[in-house]
């Protein structure tokens, strides 16, 4: 004798399609729809495109940028890994290293620039001791036409998010009893994490690698501040022709995308070659037995040195974004600020309340629903016995695989047409297809690490499984749940294209905002909205360590007392 | 409310192998003890009785509780009580809160419920425990609220899965005898799983294999 399903059964049995459509569909729907103008009029947006004098440039910049900072990323996160897991250094950069994922490119990307630009911290700090310069002298260091300091600045944001990603992997990949062994048989420690654990780990790695790959590629928000402009790189170019207001460029902006499409795709199909080559030299390392023992030493140097610098572009540039928010008068070459004042933050007060809590509305919204549905995936999984495979997790990262440019402006213009453009609600709705990812990711393995036997026991004692999950399991999983919640709203105050496109332009977030400023040269301005875009997903993580840890401070067994 | 646990040829088998074989009756105030190496299904056995079987196992063979036939009924709804190896006590509830979850739903009124929580506590000599952490307990006291906590969801048969394995030497006697003589006061049909021999010579009722073989209770 079985019992009918309940309503709430049923409904949950359909959660992970319903998410899956959540996550496919937009990116279809987009891609077609920008797909069509670019086809349309006899292709006249691709000859526009073709037609443009800038075309070479700006797809070598996508591409060279992309990879190059994909390249040091990789480098150095698996450099600090393999020179450095299990010593005290790495826990101190692991504790640095993860609250500085929560930092939005934005407000990333505007520190590094008031850090490098010829006015910025380090020249100010250099001058005029060391230079002799007593103005900012005339040099582009900061838009570069090589897209170094863009390649920098995205280094600094995807070190850590794959930095975490691989903390996460690597008890997956027995890297300590597998580096011990190969140690053991006289291998450095450099070869013994290349020959015995990264093979392991790089399977883990790969998806979080061609989301970066392809972000690097696609940036907006950051090529917009630390880019070059001669010409743009062609994301920015793409959205420079979208938000041209006679609308003349949409089919040039269409055809740019496909282009854009098209060159990622490439890099990801070469990056894919590369990694045959790569694994053939592992191996072929393998059989020589390769020992590298003089390697250790200089290896750990350079993570050391390079993962300070990382860490400390990043701090330096948010210290400096906090700075210029209460400067008054800050002359160069002065290092401080002649005075400090309240002036910008009391002046700019209304609009920043105003525009923060527009973006925690939609923050709030996007990261609620996504975490309902994250659970119900996660509960069904675990109620109705189903394996999600590989597949699965590859609709999981295909929005953040398929470069926002390529789908976004056609999800906009089929907003607009559908009647829904420029509320809050639907730039909540697309900010959901990339919250989305990003929460399961980040509760899942906790929640599927969960001692099953504590379910069993709950059902032992009459409790129906509704019961287990509100009583039992959300409750012991509170620390993960308030984690992902937090990475949640970090995601969604960060996102810049999702909010400038879907929202038409009438909806404005601290991201958009700062961007928005960053073209112009009040710095004061800038730096009040991106510390508070940063401060913002801050506060959340703060939450997440401090309620857990609030709530169950009599609770020695939950591990979260201080 | 304590009722016959019947297994009618309960039948576990994955791929070719046979785990378990059972076709027995056991009577209310009854300690049947299953005896095997650790692997030997006994285990499996327990899971098939409450519901929690995993997929890769096949089961044939009905359960049955005194007159309900219960073989597909969802776990929660079976009215068997178990307890583990380890007490798996909810580390976010207090010891009270663990007594309380237990408790059936029907029994309304606060103060109705906090008197249920209370006398269990008193039964176990562990007055004036109801608020207190469950990490703070001692190994012998965790196991007492783990089992007061089984008997006030008020099961008609339980399960014992090794529950003194984990316990040293000293406390196990003490801990084996404290749950066998409440097994006894209410009357349960009982199921002791276990690999240990003063164990089954404590339960002192029949002793067989998972495939059903009699076995003596004498090494």
């Amino acid at each position: 004798m079985t019992l009918p399903p309940t309503a709430g059964a049923r409904l949950l049995r359909q959660a992970p399609a319903l998410t899956v459509a959540l996550l496919t569909v937009p990116v279809a729907a987009g891609v077609i729809g920008t797909l069509m103008p670019a086809l349309s009029q006899d292709f006249r947006g691709f000859r526009a495109v073709f037609d443009w004098p800038g075309l070479q440039a700006a797809v070598w910049l996508s591409v060279s940028t992309g990879v190059g900072a994909t390249l040091l990323s990789l480098s150095l996160t698996l450099l600090l890994i393999a020179s450095l897991h299990g010593t005290k250094a790495f826990s101190a950069l692991q504790g640095v290293l993860a609250p500085l994922l929560s930092v939005p490119h934005a407000a990333a990307a505007l520190g590094l620039a008031f850090l490098i630009a010829p006015s910025g911290w380090i020249a100010r700090a250099l001058s005029p001791g060391l230079t002799g310069w007593q103005v900012p002298p005339d040099l582009l260091i900061l838009n570069d036409p090589y897209g170094i300091a863009l390649t920098l600045g995205l280094v600094t944001k995807e070190v850590p998010f794959l930095m975490l990603m691989a903390l996460a992997a690597l008890p997956q990949t027995d890297a300590i009893r597998r580096m011990a062994v190969a140690q053991s048989l006289g291998a450095s420690r450099v070869i013994a994490f290349s020959i015995a654990v990264l093979p392991a780990l790089y399977a883990q790695l790969r998806l979080p690698i061609y989301a970066v790959l392809a972000y690097a590629m696609t940036s907006v928000e950051m090529a917009m501040i630390l880019g070059p402009t001669l010409p743009h790189t062609l994301a920015a170019q793409v959205v420079i022709w979208m938000a041209d207001p006679t609308l003349t460029h949409r089919a040039t902006a269409a055809a740019g995308a496909v282009v854009q499409l098209g060159a990622v795709i490439g890099v990801l199909a070469s990056w894919r070659l590369a990694e045959v080559f790569a694994r053939r030299l592992l191996i072929h390392l393998a059989h020589r037995g390769a020992r590298g023992a003089l390697l250790d030493r200089p290896a750990r140097a350079a993570a050391v040195a390079t993962g300070t610098l990382v860490a400390g572009a990043l701090i330096f540039g948010l210290a400096g974004l906090a700075l210029w928010s209460v400067a008054g008068l800050w002359s160069f070459p002065n290092t401080l600020p002649d005075s400090l004042t309240l002036n910008t933050w009391t002046r700019a007060a209304p609009d920043l309340t105003a525009t923060a809590a527009q973006t925690l509305r939609i923050a709030g919204a996007a990261t609620l629903v996504a975490l309902a549905l994250v659970l119900a995936c996660l509960e069904a999984e675990h109620r109705f016995a189903m394996h999600p495979g590989a597949r699965a997790l590859w609709v999981l990262y295909l929005p953040l695989l398929v470069p926002q440019v390529a789908f976004l402006p056609g999800l906009s213009v089929l907003s607009l047409s559908l009647g829904a453009g420029g509320h809050w609600l639907v730039v909540a709705c697309a900010h959901l297809v990339f919250v989305l990812p990003y929460v399961f990711l980040s509760l899942a393995p906790s929640f599927r690490a969960w001692d099953g036997r504590v379910a069993i026991a709950g059902a032992a004692l009459g409790a129906p499984p509704s019961a287990v999950f509100w009583r039992l399991r959300l409750p012991m999983l509170l620390r993960p749940v308030l984690t992902a919640l937090a990475i949640g709203m970090a995601v969604s105050i960060g996102q810049y294209l999702p909010t400038l496109l879907i929202g038409g332009g009438r909806i404005e977030t601290l991201t958009t905002e700062a961007v928005a400023l960053s073209s112009g040269g009040n710095r004061r301005l800038i730096g009040a909205y991106a510390l508070l875009q940063m401060l913002l997903p801050a506060l959340f993580f703060a939450a997440a360590l401090g309620i857990p840890a609030l709530t169950f401070r009599n609770r020695r067994g939950m591990g979260v007392a201080p | 409310m304590s009722q016959t646990l019947r297994l009618e040829n309960l039948t576990i088998t994955r791929g070719p192998d046979v785990l378990v074989h059972l076709d027995l009756t056991v009577q209310p105030g009854e300690v049947l003890t299953i005896m095997g190496a650790s692997g030997s299904g006994k285990s499996t056995a327990l899971a098939a009785i409450l519901g929690t079987l995993t997929p890769d196992f096949t089961r044939t063979g009905r359960v049955w509780l005194g007159t309900r036939e219960i073989t597909s009924l969802p776990s929660h709804l079976r009215r068997i009580g178990l307890l583990f190896q380890d007490d798996v006590l909810f580390p976010h509830l207090s010891v009270g809160g663990n007594l309380g979850f237990g408790i059936p739903p029907d029994v309304k009124g606060r103060s109705q419920r906090r008197a249920l929580i209370e006398g269990a506590l008193s039964s176990a000599d562990l007055s004036g425990f109801a608020d207190r952490d469950p990490a703070t307990l001692s190994g012998g006291q965790r196991a007492r609220v783990a089992l007061m906590r089984t008997l006030l969801a008020r099961p008609a048969a339980l399960l014992l899965d090794e529950p003194f394995s984990r316990l040293d030497a000293a406390l196990r006697a003490q801990i084996r005898s404290f749950v066998l003589a409440r097994v006894a006061q209410n009357g349960l049909a009982t199921i002791l799983v276990t690999h240990d021999h003063e164990d089954a010579q404590a339960a002192g009722g029949r002793v067989i294999s998972p495939l059903g073989h009699p076995l003596a209770r004498q090494p």
